[in-house]
């Protein structure tokens, strides 16, 4: 019971201390240990206005948030003791469709956790979790708490 | 015939404002040559992604290639199509350094009839010291319309890819 309340008030507060997050607009919600980020619309997300589409390089940035943000309040993080914020060593972004101007979300699944590395994949969608508009698969350094 | 890479010199400024985020972010053209586009973010405080280093964001860094990978695309072409990014392969080689603009250079090796493919560096002082590099494909004559990769990946046969 607290550590769900710990949790949510982690998570609330890693997205509240990284500004690119804050500029974006991005929250999250904890069912158990599952997140769902959202990224709500807004005109500063559009890349092109003629279809109107948010910006490639918006829906990336966004998975990796997500990514990142999955890995800090998972158990990995606890039991690793993770102080600082996970670095981005490599992504790999599919666009599937044009994301149109309107809510985003997306969910990570830590396929791996290792001691220094980990693999994640996310997916974001917006009216149909089955008909994901983009893909991210990543990997991220997880420095424990003796190396940070 | 004007080709995009003529029009895009002389109108870089309005080309970037043309996209909300681009503008947004502050993205600037450096240079416009054929097949090849450097872009620049400024730093700003609101764009850092760790509070603790103080570096810009990954994901600014994910914006600014896909957007110079893009424009690389378009100072390919020899007449204005639409394009859409099928994928984006980015390594992050070191965190840039704190309180630096980032700039991005993209070139559009190659271009078949459907498809064109980038590199991409992005770097904060030295061109050959990247903090990130990309490698990108894009569709061309992507349709206008809602699932804009989608229906041009269908139209090349390739429907089953996206649709599962």
């Amino acid at each position: 019971m607290t550590a769900a309340v710990d949790l949510n008030a982690r998570l609330a507060e890693i997205l509240e201390r990284i500004p690119y997050a804050r500029y974006l607009g991005v929250r999250a919600e904890l069912a158990g240990d599952e997140m769902t980020a959202i990224l709500p619309f807004s005109q500063h997300l559009i890349g092109n206005p003629t279809l109107p589409a948010i910006h490639g390089g918006v829906i990336g940035a966004f998975m990796e948030m997500t990514a990142v943000a999955q890995l800090s309040v998972s158990q990995v993080s606890a039991s690793t003791g993770l102080v600082r914020q996970p670095r981005t060593i490599d992504v790999t972004i599919e666009y599937l469709r044009s994301g149109r101007p309107q809510a985003t979300f997306a969910r990570a699944t830590i396929k791996r956790a290792g001691r220094r590395i980990a693999n994640v994949q996310v997916e974001a969608w917006q009216d149909t979790r089955s008909a994901p508009i983009a893909a991210l698969h990543g990997h991220f350094l997880i420095a424990p708490r003796d190396e940070a | 015939m004007t080709r995009p890479v003529d029009m895009m010199r002389q109108l870089a400024p309005q080309v970037l404002l043309a996209s909300p985020h681009a503008a947004a972010i502050g993205m600037e053209v450096v240079s416009i040559d054929p097949a090849e586009a450097v872009l620049k973010v400024r730093f700003r405080p609101d764009l850092v992604g760790d509070p603790d280093t103080g570096v810009i964001a990954g994901g600014v860094v994910t914006a600014l290639l896909d957007h110079t990978c893009g424009q690389s695309v378009m100072a390919a072409l020899e007449r204005y199509q639409a394009i859409a990014t099928l994928d984006l392969r980015i390594d992050y080689m070191r965190p840039a350094g704190p309180g630096l603009d980032i700039l991005c250079r993209a070139h559009c090796y190659k271009l078949t009839r459907s498809v064109a493919f980038v590199r991409a560096q992005a770097y904060d002082l030295d061109p050959a010291d990247p903090v990130a590099t990309a490698q990108a494909a894009f569709m061309l004559d992507a349709n206008s319309g809602m699932n804009t990769a989608q229906s041009a990946m269908q139209a090349q046969g390739l429907g089953p890819a996206v649709t599962p």
